[in-house]
């Protein structure tokens, strides 16, 4: 057999690695979500019980799968505002300037900014900052993890939208402005409507890493296992509940635990592809 | 005082000593011309002399960019177009692009209107209604696109898309169109729609165009720019310029010599 | 015409323009802000505690800081099981997912459109948006209940490992996609066996390229948690046996965070920890710059 050859079929099994493994992932989730599925039926996904008293256990992820959705929504509303203008900073106003690459790289430091730390930021700055203002609970709650998610996916959101922003040609933004208009129409009417799938695109994916956000959501959610009814109320999410009792589980729970992190994949997979096909259109 | 530049009496547009410089890159060298009203104006010459340089300094294009540098005066009407707001400006000026570029977000309707929507300007369903379908027939492009106004202007052919864009130029009644190459991506049938539609235009509008393609030039045009490396070599009738060349480096040109 | 004058307000526009670039302006100073006001607060609250023997000793028990708290002193002790646990499990996810990652990223390269490899590079786009929560609970699920019987060290590289696997894939074909196709042409025309211009060429003249994605995957596995707390639990003991639980730097500052008499350590922790990251954030984007 010749080395080409070799090259090729090494190449080719290395690269099956990556199929194994996530084949196996959702193998593995769903066999070890089986059990809870199979105690709780449907019931699993539409119950607010979390009971793990022994003999009476009753385990429904309702209250995670709300409080993952609601903060990852609320941090995407609040983390708007800025990260669009971001994008505009970036893409539109002082594109390829030296202040843009100094704000873009501290854009990108956030992201590298370890959950933990968002975490204590949250906890010993922003929460007593927040009691001050009144809140109640302590100062934990979906308000308080949304606000640090939001700053914690902000990255996400700019990058994309800037790229595709300072992709709008030139020609059309001229063609804008020699009909009179100002930077601000010209951005309103046709730059950003121009950018939009993409800006869209950008949001999609910000709101997929929020749903799967762990430490900094747990330090700050107040896990309490419930349907937050307020944006001020405390509760959890999938993530957080899978590392708070992660530690203490075995049998059915475990198996709920699972479940809830089968879903969770399943979840973020969804709005992961669907941000993918929108940039995929879009080519 | 050069004598190959004709004088014009009452131009409509006045330039004077007008240079632009990419950083330290002069473009265009101390140009000084008047355009007549009503007519044809051709700037021609080889690639990179500076065409387009000095077209676009016309409605103040230069200024989104920060390394362009533009001196010298220049008058509408007898007001300085550096001292008016660069949007009163570029409303009194039309510009079309080199590759047509309707707003691909916007249908065929709305990228006609599209200087009143841009400008903040409310008007009447009505009122909007007639500017489209005057700006359409002006371009003879009405029978072509009245039952498909609602499309997006980025299906039609590439002639068509740049009769649109002029017709997005007119919308707004300016006194002067700003032509830069505007026929160079089409092919010969929709170039010469958008020939015989310029000499109509002329009646109502002023009309400045950028051509490397002296035939067109010879065609449509009543006054001719040459310009060479930046400068501004000769200027005059046309048909004179055509016949007769004063320069040496315009009949070069003019015959093929280089370009 | 009457529309063109009399309709609008030029004025009211351009002051609506200037509004709008300094609400721009505003929030995108505010969006940068939290990376200010987080990095100085670990440095005002953290930097008091960081030592030479921050480094080298391990964490004192919760006894020694309650003692040194009674005592108004600083907490004795360092975290170095948690830095070389750190430095392992990094380690060992490096040595699994970097040569995977190179050579999947090669084979989409070589075969853009085949559907193996669309199929492949789809599946790792999936994988690289799996919450990290959901990869500790996969390693969970194979290393601890199979292959070590109990948290170790290997399980939580395994979890950082398959994080890391994702981006260096994609980085690898990104950059090999920009090396100019000649370059490989000529080296196969000159009868050079595929191999060796992968190995002699095409790698070599991407390495920065390569090297940029790598460190980035690196810095973003560095403060990984919460696999960590599923997969290798933490120690309060160096460890070296891959087979054991192992202690990391932000498994420490979550087992500081909850124990009351501990807590002032996690800004220190936490400094050490962030410095760490940004060092290799910014390697990387200096390596990838200067390719440019
Ligand atoms: N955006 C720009 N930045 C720097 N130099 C430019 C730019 N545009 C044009 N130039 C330079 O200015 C000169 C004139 O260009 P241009 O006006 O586009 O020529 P023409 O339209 O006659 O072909 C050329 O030398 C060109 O390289
Ligand atoms: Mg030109």
């Amino acid at each position: 057999m010749n080395s080409d050859k070799i090259t090729k079929i090494v190449l080719f099994s290395v690269s099956f690695i990556i199929l194994i493994i996530a084949g196996g992932m959702v193998f593995s989730l769903v066999g070890g979500a089986i059990p809870s599925f199979k105690t709780f039926g449907l019931g699993f996904i539409t119950s607010s019980q979390w009971d793990p008293t022994d003999g009476r256990e009753n385990y429904g992820a309702l209250p995670f799968i709300a409080g993952t959705l609601i903060t990852s929504f609320a941090a995407l509303i609040i983390s708007f505002p800025l990260s669009f203008a971001t994008s505009l900073f970036l893409g539109e106003y002082y594109r390829n300037t030296r202040v843009a690459k100094i704000l873009g790289t501290m854009v990108d430091l956030l992201a590298g900014i370890p959950s933990i730390v968002y975490g204590l930021w949250g906890f010993y700055i922003l929460r007593p900052f927040l009691i001050g203002l009144g809140f109640e609970n302590q100062g934990f709650g979906v308000f308080t993890a949304s606000i640090v998610l939001a700053i914690m996916i902000i990255p996400y959101a700019t990058s994309l939208s800037n790229e595709i922003i300072s992709m709008v040609p030139n020609d059309l933004k001229e063609a804008a402005y020699s009909l009179g208009s100002t930077r601000y129409e010209v951005i309103r009417y046709v730059t950003v409507p121009a950018a939009r799938s993409g800006i869209f695109a950008g949001y999609i994916l910000a709101f997929g890493r929020a749903l799967g956000e762990t430490m900094a959501v747990t330090m700050l959610i107040g896990n309490a296992n419930r349907i937050p009814d307020s944006l001020f109320s405390t509760g959890n999410t999938m993530a957080s509940v899978i590392a708070n009792q992660f530690g203490e589980a075995d049998g059915l729970k475990l198996s709920s635990l699972i479940a809830i992190g089968l879903l969770l994949f399943v979840i973020t997979g969804i709005v992961n592809g669907i941000g993918k096909m929108i940039i995929k259109k879009m080519n | 005082m050069n004598t190959n530049i004709l004088q014009v009496k009452d131009p409509i547009l006045s330039i004077e000593n007008l240079s632009v410089a990419y950083d330290k890159n002069v473009a265009v060298k101390d140009v000084s011309v008047g355009i007549k009203k009503n007519n044809v104006t051709a700037i021609m010459g080889p690639s990179g002399c500076g065409k387009s340089t000095l077209l676009r300094a016309l409605n103040r294009l230069h200024e989104l960019y920060e390394n362009i540098h533009t001196t010298g005066t220049v008058t509408l009407n007898g007001e300085d177009i550096f001292k008016m707001s660069p949007i009163k400006l570029r409303r009194k000026t039309g510009m079309v692009f080199q590759r047509p570029n309707p707003f691909p977000t916007m249908s065929i309707y709305d990228n006609v209107i599209a200087g009143y929507k841009l400008n903040g300007i409310s008007q009447k369903k009505q009122e909007r209604d007639e500017i489209v379908e005057r700006s359409l027939r002006d371009v003879a492009l009405w029978d072509e696109v009245k039952d498909s106004l609602t499309k997006k202007g980025t299906f039609l052919s590439g002639g068509q898309q740049q009769r649109l864009c002029i017709a997005r130029a007119l919308a707004f009644n300016p006194e002067i169109i700003l032509l830069d190459e505007p026929t160079s991506a089409l092919d010969p049938v929709a170039t010469s729609k958008i020939e015989d539609l310029l000499i109509t235009l002329k009646e109502t509008y002023t009309i400045i165009m950028v051509t490397h393609n002296m035939s067109q030039a010879a065609r449509i045009s009543d006054y001719s720019l040459f310009m060479y490396l930046g400068e501004l070599v000769e200027y005059g009738k046309t048909k004179n310029m055509f016949t007769n060349p004063q320069d040496r480096r315009t009949e070069e040109y003019l015959t093929g010599k280089f370009g | 015409m009457k529309v063109v004058s009399e309709i609008d307000n030029i004025n009211s526009r351009i002051r609506k323009d200037r509004v709008f670039l300094g609400l721009v302006v505003l929030f995108s100073v505010i969006t940068v802000s939290p990376i200010i006001l987080i990095i100085s607060k670990l440095i005002e609250k953290g930097y008091k505690q960081l030592s030479f023997g921050f480094l080298i000793e391990k964490t004192p028990d919760t006894m020694q800081a309650m003692a040194a708290i009674a005592n108004n002193e600083l907490i004795p002790g360092g975290i170095v099981n948690g830095i070389l646990g750190t430095v392992l499990m990094v380690v060992l996810a490096s040595v699994f997912a970097i040569p995977v990652g190179i050579i999947t990223g090669v084979y989409l390269y070589e075969n853009q459109e085949k559907w193996m490899a669309n199929l492949t590079r789809s599946i790792s786009d999936i994988l690289q948006g799996v919450p990290s929560i959901v990869l500790g609970l996969i390693s969970y699920l194979w290393v601890v209940k199979h292959v070590t019987n109990g948290f170790s060290a290997m399980a939580g590289s395994f979890a950082l490992g398959i994080m890391m696997l994702p981006m260096i894939v994609r980085s690898t074909e990104e950059t090999l996609k920009m090396i100019p196709q000649t370059l490989k042409e000529a080296g196969l025309a000159l009868g050079i066996p595929y191999w060796r211009v992968l190995f002699g060429i095409l790698i070599p003249t991407g390495f920065s390229g390569l090297m940029t994605g790598i460190l980035l995957a690196v810095s973003r596995v560095i403060g990984e948690t919460a696999p960590l707390m599923l997969t290798a639990l933490g120690s309060s003991v160096i460890n070296t046996n891959i087979a054991k639980p192992t202690s990391a730097i932000p498994l420490l500052i979550w087992e500081f965070y909850n124990d009351p008499n501990m807590v002032d350590m996690i800004w220190s922790s936490s400094l050490l920890l962030m410095i760490i990251v940004l060092a290799f954030n910014l390697t990387a984007k200096q390596v990838a710059a200067n390719r440019k």
